[in-house]
């Protein structure tokens, strides 16, 4: 039995140094070498200062930014540390709203949403996303905002309408994944778009 | 269901039969000893541990002196991991400050990592430390993982040998898979991660600043290292609390493919293993077969209910075109979030890309079936090959009884002593399943838990003790489980599940290694055939079905015919 101690403790002691510490610390190395952008977080910039990551969603509630998924993140209650409040796309406290199919709570948030988005509003703009932090959308979900941005911007809708078909990848390889827009990516041209 | 959701679903079964093959003869190479392409640098470092601990790699362990080798370790590696989730905030890395671990809570983790389990009553990111995640969970990750391996080749060696006293050596075992299998695959799969866009750096949370001005706090951490293993080693907890439908944790279709054959792989090449051992691959490619057949009953039923999306929303006015997106991501899409749940609970994995908890109720019954079958399908690195033999065992046995003469399971003669083993570790688990869910649905703290009404609210309470007996770690994530009540009884699941599977396993491999190899005579029941699959099938289905189909009705099925009745809870 204290052999299977000794060899226990080495065991232990030698494989947190080499795969807890040596291990992630090289990759660290290595990823911030090979990939120094990715490694940090995908990061954005916009006049020197960071506007997001390209991989996060964030927040957009005004009528001239095209909206991302509902988020169902939530965040320690400033007023009583024991409780939690609604809010949206906190990147420190991924989530998702955990609401079943048969859920009250769900069909009468998606009645609300739907009556106030209209008829035949993509399904993704009514349901919340798996991490509360998605930064994408369906082609469809944005072409569906195109008419109200293009309001608020007092552009033309066909020029916001490329900009969202500019903004469209594929599916990787022609088959991998499904047609998203990046929502964060789309806004941040759309504020590059000259003013008129 | 779509054309390009099926195929991308047959591009995954192709990519998982490709790899078998190799990985499976690699891995027989990498047990056995013999010299593989890494052994120049690699044997230096295994013979220095070996001089280190005190180990003599040849020396043959009877059963019993390998469990106990192997439990020895668990306390020893409980004790630390408990230890360090505690003090974390008195440690380096951890730049947010974030306070030590509860005691509950760090036992019920510490469990859960190194049962394989990987349970999560807590969110990564807002909880456990970078000196946490790395050093205390991370390696748990890869012991835990090389531990089911090493099981899995001890009871493949009770097949292969004939009157043997010993199943191999544990510390070799564990040594071998971790430095020669684990270790250089997470290597080439961290900077893969990374390519495709996981972070892997030691930063504190990066402050943004919205486009509308808000403030944004992004997490940040070492992801991509503990995420190889993660899914690798079907161990499956999250450096985020939303796991792989984190898009920093599966930025892309690319990496959620290799995430998937990732969870697959060295299960798959488990069954080549044991078909190499005892010297016919077709038995390995039969168990495969086997396991096939109720993966694609699977992807089918939850793929169809996840496309179809929920009635009451369409009902609504809303264009259900994409399916059930509630949960989902949108670069995932109804198709590979069905395809990844089902893969995920087949093998003991228990990393998601999309809310179990918000799946239709055909859709999440599929993930909790797979639990409750035993994770034999695929299962986890390891405990889905002894899993599943224990059930060819099993099959065997109903064989052996409907033709009335002494069942053989390759060349050893299946008797007694080993149904008997067989039968007790089959049973621990729905005892422990439904012991435990009945309990939490009648007293007080176990009802505070769910966080759905109805019928979905006692799936949330029977899918957290499958999940937990089952060592999957997945959850109907509505459950509240951090509780004392919870943390206890989940713990005391996921033990349950762990060793009362494995102990009665090695005491069946060390009996059949000490028989002798029976002949193949005309009479001997072929086990590489399609005759046999169906048998396999039958006997996991019977016994998981007879089991757990009262449970699975008062859940998931109640709730499917409430919502074609249109009822809301």
């Amino acid at each position: 039995m204290l052999r299977h101690f000794r060899a226990s403790l080495v065991t232990l002691v030698l494989m947190t140094a080499l795969l807890g510490i040596a291990y992630p610390l090289a990759m660290v190395g290595v990823a911030g070498a090979a990939f120094p952008g990715q490694a940090g977080g995908s990061l954005l910039q916009k006049d020197g200062k960071v506007v997001g990551s390209s991989l996060i969603g964030q927040s957009f509630t005004g009528d001239t930014y095209f909206h991302g998924r509902l988020s169902a993140t939530t965040d320690t209650d400033p007023a009583d540390s024991t409780k939690t409040v609604a809010a949206p796309y906190n990147a420190a406290n991924s989530m998702g709203s955990n609401l079943g199919p048969t859920s009250k709570a769900l069909v009468d948030r998606v009645k609300e949403d739907a009556d106030r988005l209209g008829r035949g509003v993509p399904v993704d703009l009514v349901t919340t996303s798996g991490s509360g932090l998605d930064p994408h959308i369906s082609p469809e979900a944005a072409a569906w905002q195109v008419a109200r941005v293009a309001r608020a911007r007092g552009l033309p809708e066909v020029e916001l309408q490329a900009l969202v078909t500019r903004h469209t990848e594929g599916r990787m390889y022609g088959l991998l994944g499904e047609p998203r827009v990046n929502v964060l990516q789309l806004n941040l041209a759309l504020d590059a778009l000259p003013r008129r | 269901m779509t054309l390009n959701g099926w195929a991308q679903i047959a591009l995954f079964c192709v990519l998982v039969l490709l790899l078998t093959r190799p990985l499976g003869g690699y891995l027989d190479n990498v047990m056995a000893g013999r010299r593989t392409l890494l052994s120049p640098v690699l044997l230096p470092v295994e013979r220095g541990f070996y001089r280190l601990a005190g180990i003599d790699p040849a020396e043959e362990q009877s059963w019993w002196v390998y469990a106990r080798a192997m439990v020895v370790l668990h306390i020893v590696g409980f004790a630390f991991l408990y230890l360090l989730l505690r003090v974390q905030d008195l440690l380096p890395l951890n730049p947010q400050g974030l306070s030590g671990v509860a005691p509950d809570l760090a036992g019920n983790t510490a469990v859960s990592f190194l049962t394989n389990t990987n349970w999560q009553n807590y969110g990564g990111e807002s909880t456990m430390s970078y000196l946490s995640q790395m050093a205390g969970l991370s390696v748990q990750n890869f012991l835990s993982a090389a531990t089911g391996i090493a099981l899995a080749v001890a009871l493949v060696r009770g097949f292969a040998r004939a009157e043997s006293k010993g199943i191999g050596n544990f510390w070799a075992d564990l040594v071998r898979v971790t430095l020669y299998v684990l270790l250089p695959f997470c290597l080439l799969l961290t900077v893969f991660y990374v390519w495709q866009g996981v972070p892997q750096n030691l930063s504190s949370y990066v402050e943004a600043t919205t486009l509308e001005g808000a403030r944004q706090t992004i997490a940040q951490g070492p992801v991509a290292s503990q995420l190889a293993i993660k899914m690798l080693g079907t161990n499956g907890g999250g450096f985020f609390n939303a796991n792989s439908a984190h898009p920093y944790e599966n930025p892309t279709a690319l990496s959620n493919l290799v995430q998937m054959l990732s969870i697959f792989a060295i299960g798959a090449a488990l069954t080549n293993l044991f078909g190499r051992a005892v010297g016919d691959e077709r038995q390995g490619w039969a168990i495969l077969a086997a396991m096939g057949v109720l993966f694609l009953a699977g992807v089918l039923v939850c793929y169809g209910a996840e496309a179809g999306g929920n009635p009451l929303i369409g009902a609504l006015g809303v264009d259900n075109a994409a399916g059930n997106m509630e949960g989902k991501e949108v670069r995932f899409g109804a198709p590979l979030s069905a395809l990844f749940a089902v893969i995920t609970t087949a093998a003991s994995c228990g990393a998601v890309n999309a809310m179990l908890d918000s799946f239709m109720p055909l859709g999440g019954l599929i993930p909790l079936l797979n639990i409750l079958l035993g994770e034999i399908i695929i299962g986890g690195v390891g405990a889905g090959l002894y899993g599943m033999l224990l059930f060819a065992i099993l099959a065997i046995f109903l064989a052996g009884l409907m033709v009335g003469r002494t069942p053989e399971y390759v060349g050893k003669k299946i008797e007694a002593r080993e149904v008997k083993f067989t039968m007790l570790a089959i049973l621990c688990c729905p005892l422990a399943i439904l012991g435990f869910t009945a309990l939490a649905s009648v007293i007080p703290v176990g009802l505070a838990g769910p966080a759905n009404a109805g019928p979905h609210g006692f799936s949330e309470i029977l899918y957290a003790y499958a999940s937990a007996a089952g060592n999957n770690g997945s959850a109907f994530g509505g459950l509240t489980g951090n509780t004392i009540f919870y943390n206890g009884t989940l713990a005391v699941a996921m033990m349950v599940g762990r060793f009362a599977i494995i102990i009665p396993m090695l005491a069946v491999a060390g009996s059949l290694a000490s028989k002798r190899k029976a002949a193949i005579s005309a009479g001997t029941f072929p086990t590489h055939g399609g005759l046999f699959v169906g048998l396999l099938v039958g006997a996991v289905l019977i016994v998981g079905g007879l089991t757990f189909l009262p449970a699975l009705a008062l859940g998931p099925i109640a709730e499917h015919f409430a919502l074609l009745a249109g009822s809301l809870f």
